[in-house]
Order: C-alpha cells, then structure tokens, then sequence
C-alpha cells in the first residue's frame, strides 16, 4: 500500500459525510488486497467474489462506527476475514453464528516441525515475485496449511496484523496465534525451500548439538 | 541454548520482538550454527515472498458489479 494511515483516515472522513467519491477511492485502493485475501482463505474464485462484495457492503454499512483506533486496513481486513470464514463455514455445513467454535481450539502438542530441507535459495525473493509461476507456487503452498495455521499466516505476515489484532479477529489467545504462525512460518518454509533451494548449497549432517 | 530452544524463539526474533538478553544468546547459536543460519533466512525470505507478492486483479465483470452495487448502497444509505 502506499497511502498512508492519515490519507485514508481522511477519506473515511469523507464519505463518511457522504462523498460517493472518496468511498469509491478507498474501494479502489484496497479492493485488490482484500479479494487476494478472499482467494487464499476461500481457495476459490467464486467465494472470493461474494467475500469481497460482502465485505465492501459491510464496511459501507458499518463506516459510522469506523473510528480510527485501528487503521483503515486492518479494520477492513477484520471485515474481510469474517465474511470468508462465514462461507466457509456454511460451506462446510458448520453453524455460521459461531466464529470461536471452529478456530478456538487449542495447540495441543508443543512440538514444532524441525526443519529438514535447509538450503540457501537460488534467488532471491525479490527476483521470485516476477514471475507469474512463483504466484501460483505459493498460493498452492499455502492452500495445503490446515485453515487455522493459513489464517494465522495470513493476517499477521500478509496483512501485517499485529499479535493482538490478529487474536483479536480469530478469537484466540495471543499464545495461540504465536504458536500456529511458528507451525504456518516452518511449513511454509519447509515446502518453499524444496522448490526455491540450491541442491548444491543444502546443509546437510548432524545438526543436534548444544 | 540448543537448536531446539532457538526454533521456540524463532517468531520472537524474526518479528524484532525477542528480549534483549535473550537475543544475545540467539545470535551467540547462530554465529556457530549454519543450519540454524540458513532457516532464519529462509523464513525471512518465505515472509517477504509473501508480504511483497502481487495482488491478484479482480475479474472485469465482478469489478463493474462491486462498484455498481457499493454505489447503489451508498446512495441508498445516503437518503
């Protein structure tokens, strides 16, 4: 995003008094974002654009109670979330009424997958996101997180929620959301560095010592 | 500290968060540790990959529809 915090809290100001214009900019600036984040948490086009809608609507509807602790971005991303989680819910058959039920359950085991493949990539991530394919890659390495470690991901190192704000949106505690981003960080990591590692500069060995 | 104890801390030291005193113990392992090395930075790149990668662009149709439905609401909601 390149406006800043006070750009959009100004264009919130705005339509809030009732200029179509300034809502429609701010629709703009964020209607890429928000239907990207659709896509990862629905997985399917078609859902991402009824999240989108719904979450644009809503965010008209409830833009007299926007008061500006949280930033534009997040508040709208918190909208965003819960509109995905309400279709995939109903997808799923779940009760809609009931965020917590399906995302509050605990981190069990302590345990944290160990790394296995450890290796410099090729390129660097900047070289990586030119390229159309890199996209589709990590997408589908993020589709085979289970949804609670996706949204954690998601939220926090995608759409740079803090700890708190990303708790806060799934209803979990703050332990929890730590715990999942580790679990989503390796993973990710994991299947990211098989594809984008150097074969020739792979650590391999022992690596158990103090 | 151990690799182990290192990878429970990991978030706290790629997010900045770590404790000071902590953190001199972090990088002491990993001056010494080119596996642990290695993960810190591939971890760091796999966030960037993601943070800075390109948005996808909304359909022409469904961008036609968002922005005749808002401003319907909006008008509506205005009277």
């Amino acid at each position: 995003m390149t406006t800043t915090r006070t750009d959009d809290f100004a264009l919130v100001r705005r339509a809030q008094a009732g200029e179509l214009a300034a809502f429609e900019e701010l629709v703009s600036q964020y209607e890429q974002r928000v239907y990207t984040l659709a896509r990862r948490i629905t997985g399917q086009e078609q859902d991402a654009e009824d999240v989108t809608q719904q979450a644009f609507l809503s965010a008209l509807e409830h833009l007299a109670d926007f008061r500006g602790e949280a930033s534009f971005a997040t508040w709208l991303t918190r909208i965003a979330t819960h509109a995905a989680l309400k279709v995939i819910r109903k997808r799923q058959g779940l009760p809609t009424v009931s965020l917590e039920a399906a995302t509050e359950e605990q981190e069990t085991d302590g345990s944290v997958p160990h790394p296995e493949y450890i290796a410099d990539w090729r390129e660097s991530p900047a070289e990586l996101v030119t390229r159309g394919e890199t996209r589709r890659f990590i997408d589908a390495a993020l589709a085979q997180l289970d949804e609670k470690h996706r949204l954690v991901f998601l939220l926090r190192d995608v759409e740079g929620l803090s700890i708190q704000e990303t708790a806060a949106t799934l209803q979990l505690s703050e332990a929890n959301v730590k715990v999942r981003l580790l679990r989503a960080r390796l993973q990710l990591r994991e299947q990211l560095t098989r594809a984008f590692g150097d074969e020739q500069r792979r650590v391999t060995g022992g690596h158990a010592h103090e | 500290m151990n690799c182990d104890e290192l990878l429970a801390m990991l978030n706290a030291y790629v997010d900045g968060a770590i404790d000071p005193g902590v953190c001199e113990t972090f990088e002491k392992h990993l001056a010494g540790c080119n596996p642990c090395q290695v993960v810190v930075d591939n971890i760091r790149q796999t966030i960037t990959l993601y943070k800075d990668g390109q948005p996808y662009p909304l359909p022409a149709t469904f961008h036609r529809q968002l922005h005749d439905a808002l401003r319907q609401r909006f008008t509506q909601l205005q009277r």
